[in-house]
């Protein structure tokens, strides 16, 4: 598998959910995605960042186009060096919130994407990395 | 700051949101639109997202959260023009919109509306 | 440190010359391409080569080095597949590069053990890129396929309007998760485009329904929902149901009918028809 394009992108403050939005949404457009597909993948991309700016203090969004053989694909990678999920599973039902959302970000996007890998430590920070294959 | 404009037809407001939002233009949004209801004693809202191609849970809850408010003042609310891959990707992430009818465009709704309307004044 | 990238920079336009010259009529296929157009290939060919190999690299054609030349080569490969060309033609027309190259060394290096060397890396720095012109032949081939078999999924599914602003959607045959999806995505759209408040989805052509299908099913009802439109599900058989029930499947918010006419019935009455019989006097 090689990765294509790379870029970075910092996920700090709401006003920038939406340059996070028209990005991944420009990305997945170039990939070739379907119109539902790149729906999909900016909405599970404007949760994740949101998810980053609320609970992680901030942080950072990396984009990568991937060619595995003939098939292709996006890969976001949220992280950030927040306060961590103390507990994974708790987090990603459905309905759980501690923001007064409606803690639908983590579990929804793991539906929204191909793959969903979740790492988190107490002190330390988070990273979400999600793909979509075409 | 760019302000979503509010337009008023009849005994109802109409919003169209064309531009992918901000969090700041939603919440002002919300505002306008009850100081609106408010000033108009408006009877109904429509809101059309034709031209929306990305509905998050933070916009989702923005929809509900005006639906309940101009409940609140006796005003109805009906979300318009829902695109498909909108309609799809929402389903997937589990939101369902409670207390927020819809129409497929500003036409229907406008029934819509009307219709409830006139039913609710029978039940008085 | 071999020799080959300071030959074929020294001699590109006379490697170009006998390249040309090399090339069998059965390589060229002028009748597939004009002898310009071929010698705009093989002098680009030729100067992303000498570009590629400049660092010293002529082994891994997979480094970053020969990203320009495999650009090339793909982009040949995907034009002369269209033109008609078979991929051995193609795969030919860079083997044939190798003699014109070999000659050149003949007359440059002197010492017979280093010309054998050389001769070996060139040989299988240039194998490896006809190969790969092969395998870009066969990734646009595949390609092709799997944007055909698309087409037909959704091509075998036509959505009918049955009435002003009332779809149906006649399912036929095993449905798998793939084409339930790409069919109901075509039905959303089909409501949009039609202004269709109410949609028929008919299983009564479908032989056994699995959960992923039943989920599927339901996802488009609420999907539908949430744009303005309702679905009713009709030709739902006893095997049918009972397997729903079986799945768990909760289907007590959609409505369903045993009949297409059944639930064209209702469908009109919920767009607002009414349905009279004329009498004859």
């Amino acid at each position: 598998m090689t990765v294509v394009k790379v870029e970075t992108m910092p996920v700090d403050s709401e006003s920038q959910v939406v340059a996070v939005r028209q990005t991944v949404r420009s990305w997945a457009g170039e990939l070739g995605f379907s119109l539902v597909d790149q729906t999909k993948i900016v909405t599970a991309a404007s949760e994740l960042a949101r998810n980053t700016i609320k609970h992680g203090g901030g942080g950072s969004l990396k984009l990568e186009s991937l060619n595995e053989g003939i098939r292709k694909g996006l890969r976001l990678i949220f992280e950030d060096h927040g306060p961590g999920i103390p507990d994974i599973s708790l987090a990603m039902k459905d309905g759980y919130t501690t923001g007064g959302g409606l803690g639908l970000g983590l579990g929804g996007s793991k539906r929204l994407m191909s793959d969903f890998q979740i790492e988190s430590r107490v002190g330390e920070g988070t990273k979400i990395t999600v793909v979509r294959w075409k | 700051m760019d302000r979503i404009p509010i337009l008023r037809m009849g005994e109802f407001l109409l919003v169209t949101i064309q531009v992918d939002m901000h969090d700041r233009l939603a919440m002002s949004l919300q505002d306008d639109l009850t100081t609106r209801i408010s000033e108009t004693g408006a009877r109904g809202v429509l809101i059309d997202i034709s031209s929306l191609e990305t509905v998050d849970s933070f916009i989702g809850r923005m929809l509900g959260n005006i639906a309940s408010m101009s409940r609140v003042m006796d005003a109805d609310t009906v979300v318009v023009g829902m695109q498909p891959e909108v309609a799809i990707t929402l389903v997937e992430l589990g939101l369902s919109l409670p207390g927020v009818r819809t129409a497929l465009n500003v036409e229907r709704g406008m029934d819509l509306l009307r219709d409830s309307r006139k039913n609710s004044e029978e039940h008085r | 440190m071999s020799v080959i990238p300071e030959v074929i920079k020294k001699h590109e336009t006379d490697l170009l010359s006998d390249w040309m010259r090399e090339m069998t009529s059965s390589t060229r296929r002028s009748d597939l391409l004009k002898d310009q157009d071929i010698k705009n290939q093989a002098s680009q060919f030729i100067s992303l080569f000498s570009k590629a190999i400049q660092n010293g690299n002529l082994e891994d054609t997979k480094a970053d080095s020969f990203a320009d030349l495999r650009q090339l080569l793909t982009d040949m490969s995907r034009s002369r597949a269209v033109q008609g060309f078979t991929p051995s033609e193609t795969a030919m027309f860079v083997f044939s590069f190798k003699k014109p190259v070999i000659s050149r060394l003949q007359a440059e290096v002197k010492d017979a053990k280093v010309l054998s060397d050389e001769s070996w890396t060139l040989n299988q720095l240039i194998d490896k890129l006809g190969l790969f012109t092969t395998e870009a032949f066969l990734k646009s081939r595949e390609e092709l396929i799997m944007r055909q078999q698309q087409e037909m999924l959704e091509l075998s599914t036509p959505v009918v309007r049955l009435w002003e602003g009332v779809l149906a959607l006649p399912l036929i045959g095993t449905l798998d998760s793939a084409r339930t999806q790409v069919v109901m995505e075509s039905l959303l759209r089909k409501i949009v485009e039609t202004n269709s408040q109410v949609a028929i989805i008919d299983i009564t052509g479908v032989p056994t329904v699995d959960t992923l299908v039943a989920q599927h099913l339901i996802k488009t009802v609420t999907a539908a929902r949430l744009m303005g439109a309702d679905c009713i599900i009709s030709g739902i058989r006893p095997q049918i149901a009972q397997t729903i029930v079986h799945l768990g499947v909760n289907l007590s918010d959609v409505t369903t009918k045993s009949s297409m006419a059944d639930a064209f019935v209702i469908a009109l009455q919920r767009s607002g028809f009414v349905v009279s019989k004329r009498v004859d006097r």
